[in-house]
């Protein structure tokens, strides 16, 4: 059996992480593989789409409510294209410890045998909360966990400035463990030259840009009916895209240890690109 | 009455626990790490977290314990405590000089997410780990579980030293559980009657019973070496002494090693000595000698003269739970009845297995798993019982309700003896009978009426 690859999602806070994850999750349930996706953010939007809304019980409401006896089948429920989707969950805004929620409950999957050979799974999925803040955002990345990393990143500074903090964290483990870099995903938010600027910044830091998702309103249309690009209109160009990068993830073999930039290159490339505009 | 407060009506309670029967994983990780030869416990966290941990081991086993610490500050808790470990890796290594460095995590460490085998690798890479030496680490939140669960995590990751593809070496791995230094070197006994080659880990037989001889050794002569743990892999199997205590780590060398592994109770009382007995013979594939078979007759011969005094004796008993299991088996063997049972620690599967054993008891069992003495404390005063067994703890019901009280657990921070006689086996198997005889017929010669004061009992 093909062994399992485990899949980290990391962006800034907004960027289109989850909506980029589950569409394309869903690319690659239509390629017949069985995918897990865990959702690693205390708000538990990760899975909405592949659920059809906002249905899951997350594992730590789970853990609080019904105590330490938790079963596999309270915390992952099945979504679109026979994946399993799971939602860490977390304290609300403004108390408790968000990180240790994520540390707590993907230790919970381990031992409920959630990655087990005998699940058959293709592909687990991290989706992860914004930037790496904490210790238990690293959680995912850690040694044994996920393997492979994407960054989901746009155009605008603040957008690439996270991508190449996260870069800072990944490095970190990727010298003691075995997570690498896997691409840039660029999730366009139409900025001038975009596509060769991000091209250029993963070239920089050492990677490459996966895949360039270009900015449809289907995006939004099918958010509002709570269904991924692909199961509420699979013929519209956008689903393309996304089936597009559900390939380009299913055949990549480049793996890198990122070599984040300082923040001077990181200026310098962004005049670069948008003074090219002007002239 | 220093607990005269506690009411008999039992009320149903869900935040609250008052006077736990558990205390922190730490606690069993560094007990487990000085069961190495030539290890340095290291607890990853704030210094208050090491002084409370070691001071509760020395209470227990009157012997000092070492162990250094991270240390943190305000500065590590915000920024990770890798530096700080980095830089103790370093210090002790020059300073101390041990074999190992066995790391244990700690509540905030965890919390904040400090990834020790990350930390680790650093050092190594870093050249803070000299040629030959070890640096192994445990997660321990004491949030999670307890004491026990903090042992048991220690054992598995120095089961993880084992390397796999080792040649088969003959001998048989025991993962003695958390038990006495006693207990171990009454393990190793049992075994070298037998004449098996045994790697027992981890064993603080040697280490927390040492001699006082003038001179202060920090790594004393006893422990598990680094060379055994690493041949570990090449064993022709492993018992594992207590599903708590120790499954976890011989179910990894059966996974990774493919050294097969049974899970047994551990070897206190006479079925549980001679399932140990019996399937380390099995595993070894020798017989049994005659010096063995006649110790176990000295235990029977025990049960049957005193049979009359303890027959439907009911005990309360609190602990942890591989402990409780096979005492309780113990108990009904020689026809006490263990009528209430508490562990601290959490796990169904513990009430379900003190249910089956006490299955054939008049009246059902009160057991409870993450319970407390309180609890306890309740169910006495609504059913009482002839004797009370826990640690030193349970002294304070005992005196209240005017219960004989053996101790027997962790921490008996109050009596002497526990390091030296063993409980385990069959030997110790006599030692527990003769002490709970003791305090029976004491408490019986304190209140026979003049008429029936008998001098021959």
């Amino acid at each position: 059996m093909k062994k399992m690859r485990k899949v980290a999602i990391y962006g800034k806070g907004g960027i289109g992480k989850s909506t980029t994850t589950q569409n394309t999750v869903a690319g690659l349930a239509t390629m017949g593989k069985k995918v897990m996706v865990v959702g690693c953010d205390p708000k538990a939007d990760s899975t909405r789409l592949l659920l059809g809304g906002l249905a899951q019980k997350s594992v730590l409401d789970t853990l609080r409510e019904e105590g330490e006896d938790v079963e596999l089948d309270d915390i992952r429920k099945p979504g679109y294209g026979d994946t399993w989707c799971v939602e860490s969950g977390g304290p609300e805004p403004g108390v408790g410890c968000a990180g240790r929620g994520i540390i707590t409950s993907i230790n919970m999957l381990e031992n409920l045998g959630a990655y087990e050979e005998s699940e058959a799974l293709d592909y687990a999925f991290y989706d992860v909360l914004g930037d790496v803040v904490c210790g238990g955002f690293a959680m995912p990345i850690r040694d044994g966990k996920a393997e492979e990393i994407y960054i989901v990143v746009s155009g605008e500074m603040m957008a690439m400035y996270a991508a190449n903090n996260i870069c800072k964290g990944i490095m970190k483990y990727a010298q003691s463990g075995g997570v690498r870099l896997g691409g840039l995903i660029c999730n366009s938010r139409n900025v001038d030259n975009e596509k060769e600027m991000i091209e250029e910044l993963a070239k920089k830091i050492g990677t490459q840009m996966i895949y360039f998702v270009p900015r449809d309103n289907d995006v939004q249309r099918a958010e509002i009916n709570r269904k991924t690009v692909i199961e509420w209109n699979p013929e519209v160009p956008q689903a393309d895209a996304y089936r597009g990068l559900a390939k380009a993830i299913d055949d990549n073999e480049m793996f890198v240890i990122p070599k984040p930039l300082e923040i001077e290159e990181l200026e310098q490339l962004l005049l670069d690109f948008g003074l090219m505009e002007v002239a | 009455m220093l607990l005269r407060h506690t009411p008999t009506e039992v009320t149903e309670r869900k935040a609250l626990m008052i006077n736990p029967a558990k205390t922190c994983q730490p606690i069993g990780a560094m007990y487990a790490a000085l069961g190495i030869h030539g290890c340095l416990p290291h607890s990853h966290g704030s210094q208050g977290c090491c002084s409370y941990h070691r001071s509760t081991l020395t209470r227990h086993y009157k012997e000092p314990v070492p162990a250094a610490t991270s240390s943190f500050t305000e500065g590590a808790s915000v920024f990770g405590g890798q530096a700080n470990l980095l830089q103790a890796i370093e210090n002790i290594f020059t300073v101390y000089e041990p074999e190992v460095i066995a790391v244990h995590t700690t509540c905030l460490s965890e919390t904040i997410g400090d990834d020790l085998k990350q930390i680790a690798h650093k050092a190594e890479r870093d050249g803070k780990i000299p040629e030959g030496k070890y640096v192994i680490g445990a997660p321990t939140p004491s949030y999670v579980g307890s004491h026990v669960t903090g042992f048991s995590n220690m054992v598995k990751s120095m089961a993880q030293l084992a390397t796999p593809g080792t040649p088969k070496n003959g001998k048989v791995n025991i993962i003695p559980g958390w038990v006495e230094p006693s207990d171990m070197k009454e393990i190793k006994r049992l075994a070298s009657m037998m004449d098996i080659k045994i790697t027992l880990f981890p064993d603080t037989s040697g280490v927390l019973d040492a001699p006082l001889t003038g001179e202060y050794k920090m790594f004393p002569e006893g422990g598990v070496t680094i060379k055994e743990l690493k041949d570990a892999g090449g064993a022709t199997g492993t018992l594992a002494l207590g599903e708590w205590c120790s499954a976890d780590a011989a179910r990894w060398l059966d996974s990774k090693c493919k050294v097969p592994c049974t899970v047994l109770d551990m070897p206190f009382g006479l079925t549980a000595t001679d399932r140990f007995v019996d399937v380390l013979r099995t595993v070894a594939g020798v017989s049994v000698p005659d010096s063995i078979a006649n110790e176990r007759g000295q235990l029977v011969d025990l049960i049957s003269d005193m049979h009359q005094y303890f027959y439907g004796k009911k005990v309360a008993i609190f602990g942890d739970p591989d402990q409780l299991i096979s005492m309780c088996e113990f108990l009904r063997s020689i026809d006490m009845i263990p009528v209430h049972v508490i562990t601290g620690t959490p796990g169904k599967a513990f009430e379900k297995r003190i249910k089956e054993i006490t299955a054939d008891m008049p009246g059902e069992v009160n057991v409870k798993a993450k319970g407390d003495i309180f609890q306890l404390h309740q169910w006495i005063k609504n059913e009482p019982v002839d004797l009370l067994i826990g640690n030193t703890y349970g002294k304070y019901v005992a005196r209240d309700e005017d219960i004989p009280f053996l101790r027997w657990g962790f921490p008996i921070l109050d009596r002497q003896g526990h390091q030296y006689f063993p409980t385990a086996g069959y030997k110790g198997g006599l030692r527990l009978l003769e002490s709970i005889l003791n305090l029976l017929l004491d408490r019986k010669d304190r209140d026979d009426p003049e008429e029936t004061f008998e001098l021959v009992l």
